[in-house]
């Protein structure tokens, strides 16, 4: 039966913007986790370390997510787990934010002048140390606008776990779609909803990135 | 233990490979014609007026903050409520173009922007009417500073068209997914559809490299 687009069906679409977020916090706090250690592994000396991180970077980055999240999907019945969309999900999201964040911070800690890292080691500062107190601390402001922007593109791909069958906001939309046959409506609210979820983060993104360009060229 | 079983993927090379042209194929056009809409779209934010300007933004802003899925789903489902109706095939080709028009506008606009004020100065002062000073002096160095951007764009445009095989357009993805409900070889065929993908943005973005080394080669003015 076709009913009517009501408000029951606005309120459940709305609702599943928890799953949205959910999903987008646990990819970006994986991500942030796995980003760190993509991007130490691949500024480090250590010549393994770098051609695995570097490996790791471009097979995520040059693969589709829609496959990364089938891969995981499917794959979790070959390592012997049950399918579960949720947590093929956020092993996909995690994995592929780990990738481009452990780009984009790499970046960051390569855009601290070699100086720096050069007189750490002269005090006689330990790997950790330097890392910690010295070098990080610098790129971190160099990282934060395009982390900033990655996060929007991060919530953006979660749509996609709706193609797996997790229920988040597209696929909460299709199946509403599904009942009211109203897709003109249906999706244009949930544009809509996305964007309200997404500009401010791009609006912030390119804020800081403006306010970081006039204080190189001051 | 899982049992693999990629006899599927090898009894079927032919099929995914059609289907990797048809995506090389998807992506050209919608490159193609992104291009042209993201000239469109520069030109209009760099000298048209305010409301052309607005319009612009608005367009830029809606793409980039919606997921392209939302957007091809809007496309394909949605706008026939309006009464245009297309194909699956057109429907992605339309979305992808739309898409990718968004983000080409910026890059462009950046690259015009990223000529030096003073070149156009000393363009004017060697006597060199409008059409020349674009030709000569903000054509080829613009170019130079996006072509990084347009290149990878393309690359991330061929990785996104994956998903118009959600509306069963077409492409490799769609070749994959017809092939896994026949077979139930999921995994398998994922994993050589992802293998495949991989390849084919690595080898456009060591042919993209090449291409740099030969028409952009020269010193940098920076």
């Amino acid at each position: 039966m076709i009913r009517e687009f009501s408000q029951a069906d606005i309120f459940f679409i709305v609702s599943a913007i928890r799953w949205t977020l959910l999903l987008s916090l646990i990819a970006f706090v994986g991500g942030a986790i796995g980003g760190m250690l993509i991007a130490l592994a691949r500024t480090s000396r250590n010549v393994v370390l770098n051609r695995f991180a570097r490996a790791f970077i471009e097979v995520f980055q040059g693969t589709p997510l829609l496959m990364q999240l089938f891969l995981v999907y499917f794959g979790l019945a070959v390592v012997g787990l049950p399918i579960n969309p949720l947590l093929a999900a956020a092993v996909a999201l995690t994995l592929h934010a780990s990738a481009y964040l452990g780009e984009i911070w790499r970046g960051a800690i390569e855009a601290v002048p070699q100086g720096q890292s050069e007189a750490a080691t002269a005090l006689s500062l330990s790997y950790p140390d330097r890392m910690r107190h010295v070098i990080l601390p610098q790129a971190m402001r160099v990282a934060t606008a395009p982390t900033v922007g990655f996060l929007v593109q991060l919530i953006k791909g979660t749509s996609l776990a709706s193609i797996i069958g997790f229920t988040e906001l597209t696929r909460a939309g299709q199946i509403v779609n599904n009942a009211t046959f109203q897709p003109f409506l249906v999706f244009g609210t949930v544009a809509a909803l996305y964007f309200i979820l997404c500009w401010p983060l791009s609006l912030l993104a390119r804020h800081m990135e403006a306010r970081m360009r006039r204080a190189i060229t001051r | 233990m899982y049992q693999f079983n990629f006899r599927p993927v090898f009894d079927n090379l032919d099929m995914l490979f059609y289907g990797a042209w048809l995506t090389v194929q998807l992506s050209f056009s919608a490159m193609v014609l992104g291009l042209i809409v993201s000239i469109l779209g520069a030109v209009a934010k760099t000298s048209g007026g305010r409301v052309l300007r607005f319009i612009v933004d608005i367009y830029v802003e809606a793409i980039r903050n919606t997921p392209f899925l939302i957007q091809i789903f809007f496309i394909y489902f949605g706008l026939p409520a309006i009464g245009i109706s297309m194909s699956p095939n057109t429907a992605a080709l339309v979305a992808l173009v739309i898409n990718v028009g968004a983000y080409g506008t910026e890059i462009i606009r950046a690259g015009i922007e990223s000529v030096p004020q003073g070149q156009v100065e000393a363009g004017r002062a060697l006597a060199l009417n409008k059409v020349q000073i674009f030709r000569y002096v903000i054509l080829k160095p613009a170019l130079r500073n996006i072509y990084p951007s347009l290149t990878s764009q393309f690359i991330y445009l061929m990785l996104t068209s994956s998903v118009v095989s959600i509306i069963s357009a077409n492409d490799l993805a769609a070749a994959g997914a017809d092939l896994s409900a026949r077979t139930f070889a999921n995994f398998e065929i994922y994993l050589a559809l992802t293998i495949i993908y991989f390849l084919l943005a690595f080898g456009f973005s060591t042919l993209f490299g090449a291409l740099r080394r030969t028409f952009f080669n020269y010193p940098a003015s920076r």
